[in-house]
């Protein structure tokens, strides 16, 4: 019993991190059809900050969430500017690619950077910590990160339906044309979109670093968690990210619990029972 | 106001548009009328900028917006009813709306700009909060004619406004672009529906493979022998 309710706990925080990662690859995707292959990067770049500034600085690894965010968001809008806005126009294939070679190029510029080697978060006042919650025990890191990402969920979501600049963001993902017509800058739109991707990814890389080991390839395995996630909660779906996120960390957590070498394979088997029997997601479309 | 001269314009080498001049004065209602596929909706995309002229040019106001961004050639106040209405499905009548304030400064100024919109459109007001794919065809392009007016056009193409109406609603479409007109909005209208455009018009072009070949006033144009033989069969 005490076993489950920490499974499901811990599901249930690991969850919430995975719906903040799979956010912005929603948006973007929303926003302008595109999948960004880059996006774990992104997040490694996250994570790297976060191990930077608390390695050779006397900063708490806290201290480098707005740094991480910032970094991200620089990183999703230079990107746009820089590659996608070109390529957005090439066939369907050259977008895949140019995604593709972003994530190529920022991994093995991390690679020449810091070296393959495993690096972590040693010292900050979360590391390491447990929660005493009535009998279960929780990593203080997971609890904190867990509700950061809340918090920036709902900061984004609030962006996104609640205020001018997210309608005309909802209304370049319907009908770009339309849009313009409008006299919003598309454009600007995207590179919007592609910001809050690089920011939200960031930053949840930056919370994970937390407790879980820095690799330049790290980005690869989340980028595929993010993947079966938007295609769960279903391609441009803001609350289906939310959602799914939140399911695809209890699948993982219950699941690694029984056979630990599976449990990324338990989701690639959500993901296919999905796109197999509800192609569109759960609240897509 | 607007001046157009001599556009010439290609859709991947293609030419869609050999010669197209035209002119709109303020406070006029021209129609530019044509055969599907002459060309019009490519005039008025040139126009708004969403397409780009390999040659000639776009003067509005005495500014060359020929090669300039939709955006900001919109925010001068060249506004574009597209064809077939594109409004935002997903979004509520309002939120469609509003999107037209997009380039609007303050609050104050979206509500009246809003409270006008739902006088000419009671509609509109009923269903505020509906969302734009629910409605009917004819609200539908109240809708998008409204989301325009938001944008506080100094000039406002329409782009076959009346596709896809039932003839009582075409009648009453025109009745309110007649009522536009005197409101002292400055309109270029795209037709199919010749007869009922050049009889509201002050003056009107008449498009052929994309050509501007004819124009004149309104009323002259009906009478003419290419109108009556091309377009009303008589
Ligand atoms: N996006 C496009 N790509 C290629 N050709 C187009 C495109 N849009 C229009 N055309 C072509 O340009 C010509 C003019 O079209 P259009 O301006 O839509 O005419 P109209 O509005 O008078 O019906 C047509 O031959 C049409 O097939
Ligand atoms: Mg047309």
């Amino acid at each position: 019993m005490e076993l489950a309710v920490q499974l499901i706990v811990y599901g249930i925080l690991m969850g919430l991190v995975f719906s903040l990662i799979a956010l912005g690859l929603s948006l973007i995707f929303g926003v302008m059809n595109i999948v960004n292959f880059a996006h774990g990067e992104f997040m490694m770049v996250g994570m790297y900050i976060a191990y930077l500034l608390s390695t050779f600085l006397p900063l708490d690894p806290l201290l480098s969430l707005p740094f991480a965010a910032g970094a991200g968001y620089l990183l999703g809008v230079v990107s746009y500017r820089l590659l996608i806005h070109h390529i957005l126009r090439g066939p369907m294939v050259a977008q895949l690619f140019g995604t593709f070679g972003l994530m190529l190029f920022l991994r093995y510029l991390a690679m020449y950077i810091f070296t393959p080697d495993v690096r972590s978060v040693k010292q900050g006042i979360l590391v390491g910590k447990t929660l005493s919650m009535g009998w279960i025990n929780v990593d203080a890191s997971k609890v904190f990160s867990a509700g950061v990402c809340v918090l920036a969920f709902a900061a984004v979501y609030w962006m996104i339906y609640r205020t001018k600049l997210g309608r005309a963001l909802r209304a370049t993902s319907i009908d770009s044309e339309a849009a313009k017509y409008m006299g919003i800058d598309t454009k600007g739109m995207n590179a919007l979109a592609w910001g809050i991707g690089g920011a939200t990814v960031a930053l949840a890389g930056a919370l994970l670093a937390h407790f879980y080991y820095v690799t330049p390839t790290v980005g690869m395995l989340f980028t595929l968690i993010a993947f079966a996630t938007v295609a769960l909660g279903g391609f441009g779906s803001i609350v289906g990210a939310f959602i799914a996120g939140v399911l695809i960390g209890l699948i993982m957590v219950v699941s690694g619990q029984f056979v630990s070498e599976l449990k990324f394979s338990f989701i690639y088997i959500v993901y296919f029972l999905v796109v197999v029997f509800r192609p569109r997601g759960l609240f897509g479309w | 106001m607007l001046r157009v001269d001599k556009i010439k314009v290609h859709y991947e080498g293609i030419p869609a548009l050999h010669e197209v001049t035209l002119e709109v004065n303020q406070g006029e209602l021209v129609a530019m009328v044509g055969a599907n596929g002459a060309g019009k909706s490519t005039a008025l995309k040139a126009i708004v900028g969403a397409v780009s002229p390999v040659s000639g040019n776009i003067l509005f106001n005495g500014k060359d917006i020929t090669r300039e961004e939709t955006a900001k050639i919109v925010r001068l106040g060249v506004v574009y009813v597209p064809e077939s209405r594109r409004i935002f499905g997903p979004l509520t009548v309002e939120e469609n709306l509003l999107l037209g304030a997009f380039t609007a400064d303050s609050e104050e100024e979206v509500r009246g700009h809003l409270n006008h919109v739902y006088r000419l459109f009671p509609r509109l007001k009923e269903r505020f909060r509906q969302k734009g794919e629910t409605l009917s065809g004819g609200e539908q392009q109240m809708l998008a004619i409204g989301r325009g007016l938001m944008i506080r056009p100094k000039l406002l193409m329409l782009d076959e406004p009346s596709l896809g109406l039932m003839p009582k609603l075409v009648t009453e479409l025109f009745k309110t672009i007649s009522l536009l007109k005197e409101e002292g909005y400055t309109i270029l209208l795209v037709e199919q529906n010749v007869r009922e455009a050049l009889e509201i018009a002050d003056r009107g072009y008449i498009l052929q493979t994309g050509r501007t070949i004819h124009s004149g006033k309104g009323a002259e144009l009906l009478e003419s022998d290419i109108v009556k033989k091309a377009f009303l069969g008589l």
